[in-house]
């Protein structure tokens, strides 16, 4: 399982799409994080005499995470989409199925990873905030929330993109409906918050990934978000180790 | 303790309505090369795949070196190398670290690793490109790649899915060099539809047609499957061809040009004396009489025919 969680890692930074992405991903947020510490520099006069005044972490570190949060989404189908589609275009998945290894084997060091892809672009990211601790005190309880948040979010991308993935032969096909999807997940709070009937508000709300990541990046941490995206994870990599398993019988 | 490596009982795959392999059952014993021989979509590669458990079966059971493929997945292919039509390579890696990747997921013990893995590419004639990206390798050396990946854990049966298709002939004749190589210390189990690759690598055949096995034999046994024999004819001055047809013992007359004829006649009843005799007695020029050896080509050509013919008697 570690094997191939190493493969898939190794071969990944084999492609020029892996350094695209890190390189590309740190230049923007790097942007991002640049004009909130402006805007913070601005304000920072006027904020200080108020007591009990949002800090650093509250006005630079938070929201980058939840606009890095938001560019991951875009990202995230992109590096999952290759993970089963490609093998299958290539003809190298018998390669694992006949190789003594489970179903949930290959799964799970498929996903491992990936995820540690995302880790690697999360520590890079967490870089920057953290680099703030050099002029400036930091939360780091909530900087530690955020950073939770993002990496449950991100576990939960690679999850629904794997099975996407497996779903299809065709990467771009898979890249597409994992980001139909991840957005979809994102934005169906929006219906939530209309608040057109109650029931189906709450159902809504609950299922955005969005609305489970703000609490976490206001340093709440909640066991019911932690088990939302433990649930979104677990549900996607077995549905993905079913498909595999139901494409030997059909 | 039976040298019976691989058992395969009334195996049979549907794909939706349509059957693909139906009823087929067959041994592997120990170091043998087992030849599956059949048109293309007659069930080869569904067979291939159905014992590499890449497909379960509809029907029946697989037993691998003692192990059941469906009950104890894991046990059983560690037991099987397969290398499927379209060699399972990763493109992006050298052949060394393709290699190695294989070896680990086989599970092969980490001290013994490296050693198998130089075997393997010492094996396969790999040694001048092991640093080379697979994908920059021509056909024939990636198929040599994919059988190295096939035989890295030394695997009891090796399943090689038309291992030549789509290569030179030179290429060809390497890779079945390393087939009989490969034989001398594993069983194989080879899919083709070429005849002269099951003539010269197989030590059995069993040709499979429309998802049913129709033969299974020795490679000697299959030769003499042809109940007819042929002789080929050459007379200068030739009698209409219904006075040849008559001579007891043809079975059919096919001219090939004006002067020469194929003679078909059953074994038991040679009519090589009387066809002579008359060419003597009525001046037809006598001037060539060669008895034709069967090509496998001819055989499995008639098996396939006859199969449909009787088919079509059938329904």
């Amino acid at each position: 399982m570690l094997t191939l969680a190493k493969n898939e890692l190794y071969r990944l930074f084999l492609s020029p799409l892996a350094w695209i992405i890190l390189a590309l991903s740190q230049l923007i947020l790097a942007y991002l994080f640049l004009t909130h510490i402006d805007y913070f520099v601005q304000i920072q006069a006027k904020i200080s005499a108020i007591p009990g005044a949002p800090g650093v972490t509250e006005l630079i570190a938070m929201p980058l995470l939840s606009n890095a949060a938001t560019l991951l989404l875009s990202i995230a189908p992109l590096v999952t989409m290759r993970l089963i589609a490609e093998e299958r275009r290539n003809e190298s998945l018998p390669l694992l199925l006949s190789a003594p290894l489970s179903t949930y084997q290959i799964v799970f060091g498929k996903y491992l990873g990936t995820f540690g892809f995302f880790l690697i672009l999360l520590l890079m990211i967490s870089l920057m905030p953290l680099s703030l601790s050099l002029g400036s005190q930091l939360d780091f309880a909530l900087l530690a929330s955020g950073l939770l948040g993002l990496t449950l979010l991100l576990a939960s991308f690679t999850a629904i993109g794997l099975f996407l993935s497996s779903l299809t032969r065709q990467p771009t096909i898979a890249a597409m409906t994992t980001f139909a999807s991840l957005f979809l997940l994102w934005i169906i709070d929006w219906a939530g918050n209309a608040q057109i009937t109650a029931e189906s508000s709450t159902l809504f709300s609950w299922l955005s990934l969005l609305r489970h990541y703000q609490p976490l990046l206001q340093g709440e941490v909640n066991s019911s978000d932690i088990a939302y995206y433990l649930i979104v994870i677990s549900a996607f990599l077995a549905m993905t180790v079913r498909r595999l398993d139901s494409e030997r019988l059909n | 303790m039976s040298s019976i490596l691989l058992s395969a009982k009334e195996l049979s795959r549907y794909y939706g309505q349509q059957q693909a392999v139906q009823n087929v059952s067959f041994e592997v014993k120990k170091g043998e090369v087992l030849g599956f021989l059949g048109p293309n979509g007659a069930g080869k590669s569904t067979t291939m795949k159905m014992l590499s458990g890449n497909l379960s079966p509809n029907h029946g059971e697989i037993i691998i070196n003692g192990y059941d493929l469906l009950t104890e997945p894991k046990l059983a292919k560690s037991h099987i190398g397969y290398l499927p039509e379209q060699p399972p390579l990763y493109k992006e890696l050298t052949v060394k670290e393709f290699l190695l990747f294989c070896a680990k997921i086989n599970q092969i013990h980490s001290s013994n690793i490296k050693k198998s893995v130089d075997t393997a590419i010492e094996r396969c004639g790999l040694s001048q490109v092991h640093q080379r990206l697979i994908g920059n390798l021509s056909k024939g050396y990636q198929q040599r790649v994919g059988i190295a990946q096939a035989i890295i854990h030394t695997p009891a049966v090796v399943i090689l899915d038309e291992p030549t298709s789509g290569l030179d002939p030179i290429q060809i004749r390497e890779i079945r060099h390393l087939i009989r190589d490969i034989a001398t210390e594993h069983s194989v189990i080879l899919s083709t539809h070429i005849l002269p690759e099951v003539e010269m690598l197989c030590d059995r055949v069993q040709i499979i047609n429309q998802g049913e096995l129709i033969l299974s034999d020795t490679i000697e046994g299959f030769g003499q499957h042809m109940q007819t024999s042929r002789l080929l004819l050459g007379l200068a001055t030739p009698p209409a061809i219904n006075v040849l047809q008559n001579i007891a013992g043809v079975v059919r007359v096919v001219p090939i040009s004006n002067t020469q004829f194929n003679i078909h006649y059953t074994p038991d009843n040679n009519p090589i004396n009387e066809i002579v005799g008359q060419a003597a007695k009525q001046h037809w020029q006598l001037n060539q009489l060669t008895p034709q050896q069967h090509s496998l080509e001819d055989t499995f050509m008639k098996i396939i025919r006859n199969e449909a013919h009787s088919d079509e008697q059938g329904v």
